[in-house]
C-alpha cells in the first residue's frame, strides 16, 4: 500500500490550533490512554477509531437515533454527541463489553435466541437501552419495554423481536 | 476471508492464499475446462461464468465448501438461507459452508439484490450449481469405488455405498484439480422429502457476531493508509460552486485536504472526527438554484409533467366500452409521497487506486453494476475496477451506498491511497436517491348484479430504464455518468389478479420526478398495491359485499390464492360483513383485509389489519395484523416470519408518518425530527401463518407483505370511521379532513 505524504498540509497556510491533549478513559474495565487533538470529539469516534471497537455505531451524530449507545456509569447516553473528555472519571461499558459470542450477557444471549436482528446496525443500541433498563426494573412489562426503546430507531421492522428479546432477557422465555 | 488482504488482482494461486484454501477442482468428466489454454489451473483468475459450477462453488482440502453469491446479504438473512440451500444439496453440514458474497472478481453477476429474487433467482442457480457438482461427484466416486451410482449416498460430505462398506470424502475425490463444469440443467436435485436442513428454522449465521460487537459492518471496515473524506454537497441541488475558503478550515486539527472538481467538494483529513469538523466549517459559495416544484402543489405538478411514453401493463376485454356504457361507475385517485430509504447508518465506503486500477468497498446491493458506473465515471475498463461488497446497514432498495462508493473513489485519487467516505445523516436523508411521487387514477364499472364488469388503473411515475442510478458525484464533478432516470420496476404490480373479464393498467412515463428517482422496497407495487387493494375495497362497499367474498368470487380460478384467503379469514376470524362504518365512538375500531399476488406471478399474500382511530385527533394506530404468506417453498421459515414482520412495521411506519419534505431548493427534511419513522410503542403486533409448499419454487419474500399495508391499513380505517383514506402518509391532518368532508366514497357517476 502505498502511503501519502506527511499528514501537515493546510491548503490555506493558516495556523492549526494545537489542541492536542492526553486523556484515560476507563472503557470495559480497562484503563485506555490516548491522544485527541479536537476536545469537541465525540466518545464516539475515539471508541470507534482510537479503540476499535465495533458496538457502537454512527447513525445520525445528533443523538435522535441510539445507535451509539453506551453505559456511562450504568446509564444509557449517546456517544455521538457527548464529548469523550467528558467520560473522564466515569465508567463506560460498550456492547462488547458486556459479552462475546463465547459468553454473552443475557440479553446478547436473548437477542440471539428470539433472532432478533435484520440488518443489526441499530442492535448495538437496543441491547445497551435495555441493560439500562435492567438495571432499574428487573422485571418490565412490553409497555415499559417499548417506553424505554422509544428513542431507539430501528428502519428494518425488527421492533417485535427486539421487545421479545428484552422480555425473554428481564423476565424468561416467554 | 479478511478482504482487506486482497489485492486488487488476484490470481488463482492467491486465492489459495488469501481464501482459506480455496481450490477449485475438475473431474475427468464430460466436459471441457473452459478456457484453459494450458495454463496450469493456479494462474488462471477464478471463473465467475454463471454457467459454471466453479463460478459458484470451490471445496478445499479439508471439504470446506466455499459459495461465491452474487446476491448479497441486506440483512434479511440471505446469507444464511443460501448456505441452507448449498449444504442441503451437496450434503454437507452448514458449519462447512462460507459464503461469500458480491465481489466483482469472485463472484458471478448474479444481478443486482432486489426485487425479492435472492432465493428465487440467486438461490435456485445456486442449488443447480450444487446438483450439478454433487452429480459429478457421485460419477467419480462410482468411478473410483468400482460401484454402480445408484448404489451411493452422501452423509456429511462423504460419499458411502448404500452398505456403508467402502466411502470416499468429498475433498479426496476433488483433490488438486480443477474443474469447469457447465451447470447441467436436468441435474437432479434432491426429493424435498429428503431435506434436514432446508424447511427448517436455522438461526441466522451472523447474529451472535452483530449481537456482541465482533461483526464488520461496511462502516468497521478499516484498511492501512486510509484517511478519512466527508463530502459537503450544494445546498441547492442544482446550485454550482462559485467559490471555496480553504482558509476557513485551515485551523482544523487533522485536515489534509480541501477537495474540489466543478461542483464536487469534500474535505480529507487524517482523523474522522477532523473530516467532520471540516465539513461543517467549510466556508463556501454557491449559486442560488429553486428548480424544485411547490411541495404544497406536488400532485397537481406531478399530473402536469410531460408523458413521454404509455405502458399498457394489462388489457382484457374492451375497458373504454364497458366503462363509457356502464351505469354505475367508479372513480377515485390514490396518490403516495416521496420517500427516503432510511436507513440507520449512513452510506459508506472505501477506495483505493493502485497502479491505475480502482478497488471499492461499500454495502452495494449491485456491486457488479458499480464496477460498471465507476468504470465510466473513471473512463477505466470494468475490469479494472473491483467492487466488493461488505454488509451495511439494512438496505431496502438502491440507496446512497454506490455514491458513497463515488465519493470515495474520487477523493482516493485526488489523494492518491485509500480514502474512507461516510455520509452524514443530513447528507443520506438529503441525498439519497428517492421513492418517486405516485399518483394513480383508478376506475370501475358495476353492473345491475354487482358485479365488477371493467376494471382501469392509470399510474403516473417517471420514465426510466432499469438498473443504474446515476452517481451524484459523477454528475457534481462533471464527469461521466449515466443520464436516464433508473426508478426501478415501478410498473411490475399494475396489473390485478382478479378474473374481471375487462381490465386495463395503464402507466403514464413522465419525463422527470422532482427528486432523483430509485427503488425502494417494493417499488410502484408498494403504490399499486394500495390503490388496487384500496379501490377494491372501495368497490365492495358499493357492491355491497364482503371484501372477502368479493375476492372469492374473482380469484377462483386460483387455488393457491383462495387457500390463502380462507387460511387468513380463519386466522384473522373474519366476519363477514358490507364495509360500512361501524363505530360513532371517540375511538373506532377497525378492520381491513387485502391481498396480493406479487407482481401477478408469484408469492400470494392476505392480510387482514386492525386500526383505531381517535376522532378528535385524527391519530390512527395500527394495532394488529394477520398475515397468511405462501411463498412455495420455504427455505428458513423463521426468515420468512422476520422479513414479514419488517415489512409490516416498516410500511405502517411509510404509511401513517413518512413524507420527504422539500423547499423549492432541495430537501428540508434532514433528520429524523423532520423525517420522523415509527417508534416501538407504536408497532403493531403481527400475527402469520406460512402456507409452505415444499415441492414448488420458492419465491421471493423480503418485498410482497409489504405492498398491501397501506391498503390494509386505508381498509381498516373505513371500516372505522367510515371515510376513505387515498393519500400515502395518513397523517392526523388528512384524516382530520377526511372526518370533516364526511364519507368520501368513490366518486359514483350513472350514465
Amino acid at each position: 500500500m502505498q502511503v501519502g505524504p506527511r499528514l501537515t498540509v493546510n491548503p490555506g497556510g493558516g495556523t492549526q490550533v494545537n489542541s492536542r491533549q492526553s486523556i484515560s478513559l476507563d472503557v470495559n474495565g480497562r484503563i485506555a490512554s490516548l491522544t485527541i487533538d479536537d476536545p469537541a470529539t465525540p466518545l464516539l469516534y475515539v471508541l470507534r477509531n482510537d479503540l476499535g471497537l465495533h458496538g457502537p455505531r454512527f447513525g445520525c451524530g445528533l443523538g435522535q437515533c441510539g445507535a451509539c449507545t453506551v453505559l456511562l456509569d450504568g446509564s444509557a447516553v449517546r456517544s455521538c454527541v457527548l464529548p469523550a473528555v467528558s467520560a473522564v472519571g466515569h465508567r463506560v461499558v460498550t456492547l462488547e463489553g458486556l459479552g462475546s459470542p463465547e459468553k454473552p450477557h443475557p440479553l446478547q444471549q436473548a437477542f440471539i435466541d428470539e433472532q432478533a436482528v435484520q440488518c443489526g446496525y441499530c442492535i448495538n443500541g437496543m441491547i445497551m437501552q435495555a441493560a439500562a433498563l435492567m438495571s432499574s426494573n428487573k422485571n418490565p412489562t412490553d409497555a415499559q419495554i417499548k417506553q424505554a426503546l422509544a428513542y431507539n430507531l430501528c428502519r428494518c421492522g425488527t421492533h417485535l423481536r427486539i421487545v421479545r428479546a428484552v422480555s425473554r432477557a428481564c423476565c424468561g422465555a416467554a | 476471508m479478511n478482504a482487506a488482504s486482497l489485492p486488487h488482482s488476484i490470481s488463482r494461486r492467491e486465492v489459495l492464499k488469501f481464501g482459506g484454501l480455496i481450490v477449485s477442482f475438475a473431474l475427468p468428466l464430460p466436459l471441457t475446462a473452459a478456457g484453459n489454454n494450458g495454463k496450469a489451473a493456479a494462474d488462471m483468475p477464478k471463473a465467475v461464468a454463471q454457467d459454471r459450477v466453479d463460478g459458484f462453488f470451490a471445496i478445499d482440502r479439508r471439504g470446506n465448501v466455499t459459495v461465491f453469491s452474487g446476491k448479497v446479504d441486506l440483512g434479511t438473512g440471505v446469507r444464511t438461507a443460501i448456505t441452507q440451500i448449498a449444504a442441503e444439496e451437496l450434503d454437507v453440514p452448514m458449519a462447512r459452508v462460507n459464503v461469500i458474497q458480491g465481489d466483482t472478481l469472485l463472484t458471478p453477476d448474479q444481478g443486482p439484490t432486489y426485487g425479492s429474487l435472492s432465493i428465487q433467482n440467486g438461490g435456485v442457480q445456486i442449488r443447480l450449481a450444487a446438483a450439478t457438482a454433487r452429480r459429478a461427484l457421485l460419477r467419480e466416486a462410482a468411478r473410483r469405488l468400482n460401484i454402480d451410482e445408484q448404489d451411493l449416498t452422501v452423509e456429511a460430505g462423504v460419499v458411502k455405498t448404500k452398505h456403508g462398506n467402502a466411502s470416499v470424502r468429498y475433498e479426496e475425490l476433488i483433490g488438486s484439480r480443477t474443474l469447469a463444469l457447465a451447470l447441467e440443467q436436468d441435474a437432479p436435485l434432491k426429493d424435498p422429502n429428503s431435506y434436514t436442513v432446508v424447511g427448517r428454522s436455522q438461526p441466522r449465521l451472523d447474529i451472535p457476531d452483530k449481537v456482541t460487537g465482533r461483526f464488520t459492518y461496511m462502516q468497521d471496515f478499516r484498511i492501512e493508509g486510509m484517511v478519512h473524506g466527508r463530502v459537503v454537497r450544494p445546498p441547492a441541488i442544482g446550485a454550482t460552486l462559485l467559490s471555496v475558503d480553504a482558509d476557513s478550515v485551515s485551523h482544523v486539527p487533522g485536515l489534509i485536504k480541501v477537495v474540489r472538481r466543478k461542483d464536487f467538494l469534500a474535505v480529507v483529513a487524517k482523523t474522522e472526527w477532523g473530516a467532520v469538523s471540516a465539513a461543517r466549517q467549510l466556508k463556501a459559495r454557491w449559486s442560488d438554484w429553486q428548480g424544485l416544484p411547490d411541495e404544497d402543489r406536488i400532485w397537481d405538478y406531478v399530473r402536469g409533467t410531460k408523458i413521454v411514453r404509455d405502458d399498457v401493463t394489462s388489457n382484457r376485454g374492451d375497458v373504454e366500452a364497458v366503462l363509457a356504457a356502464a351505469d354505475h361507475r367508479l372513480a377515485s385517485t390514490y396518490d403516495f409521497a416521496i420517500h427516503t430509504h432510511g436507513s440507520i447508518g449512513p452510506s459508506c465506503a472505501v477506495a483505493v487506486f493502485e497502479r491505475g486500477k480502482l478497488t471499492c468497498w461499500s454495502a452495494s446491493q449491485a456491486t457488479h453494476n458499480l464496477r460498471q458506473q465507476l468504470a465510466l465515471m473513471f473512463a477505466m475498463p470494468d475490469t479494472d475496477v473491483r467492487a466488493i461488497y461488505i454488509d451495511g446497514s439494512g438496505c431496502y432498495g438502491r440507496n446512497g451506498h454506490e455514491d458513497a462508493a463515488a465519493d470515495a473513489a474520487l477523493l482516493a485519487r485526488e489523494m492518491d491511497r485509500p480514502v474512507r467516505v461516510q455520509w452524514m445523516r443530513a447528507d443520506e436523508h438529503g441525498w439519497d436517491p428517492k421513492g418517486p411521487p405516485t399518483l394513480i387514477d383508478m376506475q370501475a364499472a358495476l353492473d345491475a348484479g354487482g358485479n365488477v364488469s371493467a376494471w382501469y388503473s392509470q399510474f403516473y411515475g417517471p420514465d426510466g430504464v432499469a438498473g443504474k442510478v446515476k452517481l451524484v458525484a459523477a454528475e457534481l464533478a462533471g464527469m461521466p455518468h449515466e443520464i436516464p432516470m433508473s426508478p426501478g420496476g415501478i410498473i411490475a404490480g399494475m396489473a390485478v389478479p382478479y378474473a374481471f373479464p375487462n381490465v386495463k393498467t395503464l402507466a403514464h412515463r413522465l419525463v422527470s420526478t422532482p427528486l432523483r428517482p430509485s427503488w425502494i422496497r417494493s417499488p410502484g407495487r408498494m403504490q399499486s398495491g394500495f390503490a388496487n387493494e384500496a379501490f377494491f375495497d372501495e368497490i365492495a362497499v358499493a357492491a355491497n359485499a364482503d371484501p372477502f367474498e368479493l375476492r372469492r368470487r374473482y380469484l377462483s380460478d386460483d387455488p393457491r390464492a383462495i387457500a390463502v384467503l380462507e387460511r387468513l379469514a380463519q386466522l384473522a376470524r373474519w366476519q363477514k360483513r358490507s364495509s360500512k362504518a361501524s363505530s360513532t365512538a371517540g375511538t373506532a375500531s377497525g378492520r381491513g383485509m387485502a391481498f396480493i399476488k406479487y407482481e401477478n406471478n408469484r408469492t400470494y399474500v392476505g392480510m387482514v389489519s386492525t386500526v383505531e382511530v381517535v376522532r378528535a385527533t385524527g391519530v390512527i394506530a395500527a394495532k394488529h395484523f394477520a398475515v397468511v404468506q405462501d411463498s412455495g417453498q420455504i427455505i428458513n421459515p423463521d426468515g420468512v416470519k422476520n422479513q414479514i414482520e419488517g415489512n409490516v412495521v416498516q410500511t405502517v411506519s411509510r404509511t401513517l408518518i413518512e413524507r420527504v419534505r422539500f423547499d423549492r431548493s432541495r430537501v428540508t427534511s434532514l433528520d429524523w425530527q423532520t423525517y420522523p419513522i415509527l417508534t416501538f410503542p407504536d408497532a403493531p403486533e403481527v400475527e402469520m401463518e406460512l402456507i409452505d409448499r415444499p415441492h414448488e419454487k420458492p419465491w421471493g419474500v423480503g418485498e410482497p407483505s409489504a405492498a398491501i399495508v397501506s391498503a390494509a391499513i386505508s381498509n381498516a380505517v373505513f371500516d372505522a370511521v367510515g371515510v376513505r383514506l387515498r393519500s400515502v402518509p395518513f397523517t392526523p391532518d388528512k384524516v382530520l379532513a377526511a372526518l370533516k368532508t364526511g364519507p368520501n366514497q368513490a366518486k359514483e357517476r350513472g350514465r
